[in-house]
């Protein structure tokens, strides 16, 4: 049974077992508009909560998207490197970035759950 | 005044316009109120007032007739800028209103002229030394060195760079104090006329990020660069090569052939004067798996609303103006004009004039290099070398080139020039000869130097 | 009646019709399409004459070029041709008004080309010996009073190539300073507005300082409360614009710069809007220790479609011993060169470095010179008044119909937001291509990046009132028409330039940036 989880930054973590899978919200493709280019970690990475994991750029914009969790970074999604439009299309599936091997669990309880998310971005616009 | 088109009633009216709408405005004064009071000057400054074209152009001719110009002497002097002859078309076309007086072509709609000419630019770049991709140009070749260098660190995530002895002192110069305030380490191998390939090789470590190594090197000599290329990928760190004669890649095998992977230039040889310094325009060329990294403006190519092929600046959220403190690079400008120049020359000349003029300014420099090594006392260090290089003399070379000079001869530059304090190099001479030199030239520099010595 | 002429050619206007007909070549009269210039090769073709070198032995070693390079061949008339046409497709300040908030877009007199191209100028090499070039010196050293006085500075660093170069500059002088005092170690922080040009954080983060924002008030200008807030013994310095990216003169900018004195840090502040003050303010009595002048904004050297520029540096009396190498020098035989840290520690200096091969950016000196003794210092003085006079002649006009986020009086720029588009369906980006139809360069928008939408238009003092009254009335009526139905004058736009809009994203996606076999030709339709 996976569960999705939210930061306040506009990223996603499904976590399945003791693996993270992190994308971008739909609600941040959608600010950033037509994304160009995402730059990925290397697989091995240690990376803590809140600490830069990946860089994702549209025309007009470069974002820092964070690691919801800390871990090892297990296996990135090298399909964004020839069509970065992906995270476009389906930001919340096919559009993922990186997959962590999660070190605390207890880290998750600090996200936000899909309803909170969601009045979390309507008291945004 | 003759630039300002405002007259006395036009001021009155439009202060009128203003003091409508915004309380207590009724003299320009009044619209620097917000300068603390102190601060507003009440009149001119201390400086001479205003001069009719007429009155500038005789004082500033009279200042230019003080200097010897290139032109009007035998010329050999080079070391990082070279007198070229530049097609009268170039000039004509740079000064074009449309190329001159346009801006950045941050609105690609009404600047497809000059995205065109950059991305040809860039092109031709890529293909003189034998790289993938080139950036539209930096300020000049000595902060393309240092950009460079900060580059490789973003690439390996190493801060320590090494610097040939072959590399031009003053690009030398430039890269350490960059390192020097971003935190990082350089160690610059002591100016050698050939660096030993195995002096560089063994110094390469696991915290290299870079090996900079100049070719034709600052003494003229050329300098393959392959298994230094080798050496720095197996320890996974990047080769920067320099080129400050780009004339040379007509005649010479490109860096990108020999393994480079950042090419770094001055382009000045090609489109643009001496001009005492600068503006100049510095070459970047990378290979495609780094071009994020780059810095600099970038134009691609692209298709616009109706479907016809166009150009735009791209990658810019690479540049400051997106990515603030997390840039590439503080770079703002490029040298667009002098690129322009570049560009248009390069196509008057195309692969058969160019590699010509390569072959000319060889000829010339193999020609001056037996004769001055026929002067008694006076011996060319260089193997295997361009346009340029370098004579040991029996005496301070410092010296014998105030003599030239005073013998209206311009004969080159001293070492001791660009390495002061360095053991030595005090009797070393660096010449250059390009197509600019006739027989005639030569000859009078062979004569003039043995009469100094004798 | 004599006889009638009734052979040779009809003389009426024809058939006029709004359709779009199409042509053979693509082109539109005067709208040349133009292919790229390796699209032009004509093998065989040259454009330069020069002979064979006579039989000799190289001297390449082994490292003799083996491949071609694959340059097109063209003769001289072909690459005018080719350049002339890439030309028609570029919006010029000579050709019309180009209201760049923030890059003093002003006319370039032609006098400062001619004066540049002297061969006393354009033909030196930078490495000749001294006694050959005083006059070059001479010119440098001119140049650098000028500089000094209009900004009551006592020193300048003339080598910087652009601006951005400059403000490296002079936070390297900074920061030399501060090491010299030993407290590099210890102030590692700098103060930069949110409202700031991009360069000045980058600038900072390249020489390892960490950057912190100060926020902006309702007016547009430094929260003082804040920023003294901020401030603390690990800050190394404040980069400030003055007058500000919003236009707007720093009323506090005295109490700014005591309270950074105060804390033992410097005040850089970015001179790009140099040109709204010169003459009737020296940034030397504002407190600044150091400052680039972008010669290529105040001074008028040609922007040459982005570059190159100059960007020398004022240092205040604690900076001045820090400056770069080189600088020119009295000595006892005229004019000399300090070029080595020898000489420099002879002289009593203590240079923090070298910023660039040679001296700089003399091209641009002596254009900026020529410029400089044209207007003379009272009409310098009248260069400011008249920016500032046209840009509140815009302001005044326009906020009616425009929306202005700060009252006036503004200095050389007039801010717009975007908040008279609301609900229009318009936005910026589609009200400045609007502008391109009229036959306008748009002004700068987005940025800075505190207002909404942002519309910056600086018109400079070398813009004309019958100018300015035909561009209000322009914007007056595209504001009016974001209110119409016919919102195609704004979002097809522009709908009368070479080309269309771009489509970015593809670029940015799949980079093509140099010809090649990925290069799709041009459509011959």
């Amino acid at each position: 049974m996976s569960e999705i989880r939210y930061t306040d930054q506009h990223e996603w973590v499904r976590v399945e077992g003791d693996i993270a899978t992190i994308g971008i919200t739909d609600y941040a493709q959608e600010q950033l508009g037509d994304v160009v280019y995402v730059e990925l970690p290397e697989v091995g990475t240690q990376i803590a909560a809140g600490d830069e994991a990946a860089v994702v750029e549209s025309v007009k914009a470069a974002s820092e998207v964070y690691a919801p969790v800390s871990g090892e970074v297990i296996e990135v999604n090298e399909d964004l490197d020839g069509s970065p439009a992906g995270v476009n299309e389906d930001a919340m599936g096919s559009g993922w970035f990186i997959k962590m091997k999660i070190e605390d669990m207890d880290e998750l309880d600090k996200l936000m759950d899909e309803d909170s998310y969601k009045s979390f971005v309507e008291g945004l616009d | 005044m003759r630039y300002l088109p405002l007259t006395e009633a036009d001021r009155t009216d439009m202060l009128q316009v203003i003091g409508a709408g915004l309380a207590g405005v009724k003299s320009v004064d009044d619209l620097f109120r917000d300068v603390p009071t102190h601060a507003r000057l009440d009149g001119p400054v201390d400086l001479p007032s205003r001069m009719g074209e007429l009155e500038v152009e005789r004082a500033l001719s009279r200042m230019a007739a003080k200097n010897v110009s290139a032109g009007s002497v035998p010329f050999f002097v080079g070391a990082g800028a070279y007198r070229h002859h530049v097609p009268s078309a170039v000039d004509h076309l740079i000064q074009r209103s449309e190329f001159l007086t346009s801006y950045t072509p941050y609105q690609p709609e009404v600047t497809q002229g000059t995205l065109q000419y950059l991305f040809e630019f860039q092109s031709q770049v890529a293909m003189l030394t034998g790289m993938d991709v080139a950036n539209a140009s930096m300020y000049d070749g000595s902060t393309g060195c240092g950009e460079a260098v900060l580059m490789a660190h973003r690439i390996t995530k190493r801060r320590k760079a090494i610097l040939s002895g072959t590399l031009h002192p003053q690009y030398r110069a430039v890269v350490e104090n960059l390192s020097d305030f971003a935190g990082d380490i350089v160690e610059a191998l002591p100016p050698a006329l050939p660096d030993r390939t195995e002096d560089i090789i063994s110094r390469i470590t696991d915290d290299t990020s870079c090996v900079v190594v100049q070719t034709p090197g600052i003494f003229g000599g050329l300098h393959d660069l392959s298994a230094i290329a080798d050496a720095a990928h197996a320890k996974g760190a990047l080769l920067i090569a320099v080129v400050t004669e780009v004339v040379s890649l007509g005649l010479v095998t490109p860096p990108g052939e020999m393994g480079a992977d950042i090419v770094v230039g001055e382009g000045q040889s090609i489109g643009n004067g001496l001009n005492f310094g600068g503006p100049y325009v510095g070459l970047f060329a990378t290979r495609q798996k780094y071009v994020r990294q780059m810095p600099g403006r970038l134009c691609g190519l692209t298709k616009d609303a109706e479907g016809k092929r166009g150009f735009v600046l791209t990658l810019s959220t690479r540049e400051q103006h997106i990515r603030r403190e997390k840039a590439t690079s503080n770079i703002c400008t490029n040298s667009g004009l002098c690129s322009l120049a570049f560009t248009i020359h390069l196509s008057l000349l195309g692969e058969e004039g160019f590699t010509r003029l390569a072959r000319i300014n060889h000829a010339n420099a193999v020609d001056l290099a037996t004769r001055l090594g026929a002067v008694p006392g006076v011996e060319v260090l260089n193997e295997a070398f361009f346009n340029e290089f370098t004579l040991r003399l029996p005496r301070p070379a410092a010296d014998i080139v105030d003599a030239l000079a005073d013998r209206h001869v311009l004969g080159g530059v001293p070492a001791s020039r660009l390495m002061p304090g360095v053991a030595g190099v005090e009797n070393l001479l660096l010449v250059a000869s390009t197509e600019i030199n006739t027989d005639e030239d030569r000859a009078a520099f062979a004569a003039a130097l043995k009469e100094v010595l004798a | 009646m004599t006889a009638m002429n009734n052979q040779g050619r009809p003389t009426g206007t024809g058939m006029s019709s709004n359709r779009e007909t199409p042509t053979f070549t693509g082109n539109r009269a005067l709208q040349l399409e133009e292919p790229l210039i390796f699209e032009r090769d004509n093998p065989g073709a040259c454009g330069v004459d020069f002979d064979e070198p006579k039989a000799f032995t190289p001297r390449l070693g082994k490292l003799a070029r083996k491949g071609s390079i694959g340059l097109p061949g063209l003769s001289e008339p072909e690459v005018i041709r080719h350049y002339v046409r890439l030309s028609s497709k570029n919006f010029s300040i000579d050709a019309g008004l180009y209201p760049l908030g923030s890059c003093t877009m002003k006319h370039n007199p032609r006098l400062n080309e001619k004066m540049a191209r002297l061969p006393g100028f354009g033909d030196v090499h930078p490495l000749q010996p001294v006694k050959t070039v005083q006059g070059a010196l001479e010119l440098m050293d001119t140049l650098s009073h000028w500089l000094k006085v209009l900004t009551g500075m006592p020193a300048v660093a003339l080598s910087p190539k652009a601006g951005a170069h400059g403000e490296l500059c002079g936070m390297m002088a900074i920061q030399a300073a501060l090491k010299a005092r030993g407290e590099d170690a210890t102030r590692k922080r700098v103060l930069v507005p949110e409202s700031a040009h991009g360069t000045n954080p980058a600038t900072a983060a390249l020489i390892g300082y960490k950057v912190d924002a100060i926020p902006a008030t309702e007016d547009g200008r430094v929260d003082l409360a804040a920023f003294k807030a901020k401030l603390g013994p690990d800050v190394a310095a404040i980069m400030l614009t003055n007058p500000n990216t919003c236009g707007l003169f720093e009323r506090d900018i005295i109490e700014i710069a005591d309270a950074v004195h105060e804390a033992g840090a410097f005040f850089y502040c970015d001179g790009a809007n140099f040109n709204a003050i010169v003459g009737r303010v020296r940034p030397g009595d504002l407190g600044v220790d150091a400052m680039h002048i972008n010669l290529h904004k105040t001074f008028s050297t040609p922007h040459g479609g982005g570059g190159p520029g100059a960007g020398p540096v004022v240092l205040s009396e604690a900076l001045a011993p820090f400056a770069p190498l080189p600088y020119v020098t009295h000595g006892k035989d005229g004019f000399d060169l300090v070029e080595s840290e020898a000489a420099a520690a002879a002289d009593g200096q203590q240079p923090f470095g070298r910023m660039t091969a040679f001296h700089g950016q003399m091209g641009m000196f002596v254009r900026a010179l020529a410029y400089m003794m044209s207007h003379g210092s009272d009409g310098l003085r009248r260069v400011a008044e008249d920016a500032v006079l046209n840009a509140n002649y815009i302001l005044a006009s326009l906020k009616d119909d425009l929306s202005a986020p700060f009252e006036g009086p503004c200095m050389h720029e007039a801010l717009f937001d975007d908040r008279f588009l609301k609900g229009t369906g318009v936005e910026t980006l589609d009200f400045a291509k609007a502008m391109i139809d009229e036959g306008y360069h748009p002004m700068t928008m987005y940025f800075p990046l505190v207002v909404h939408g942002a519309l910056l238009i600086e018109p400079t003092e070398t813009e004309s009132k019958m100018t300015l009254d035909l561009f209000i009335a322009t914007l007056k009526d595209l504001a009016r028409a974001t209110k119409s139905n016919d919102k195609d004058r704004f979002l097809g736009a522009p709908h009368f330039a070479p080309r269309h809009r771009l489509d970015e994203t593809a670029a940015a996606r799949s980079p093509v940036l140099r010809w090649g076999v990925d290069v799709p030709r041009q459509a011959a339709d």
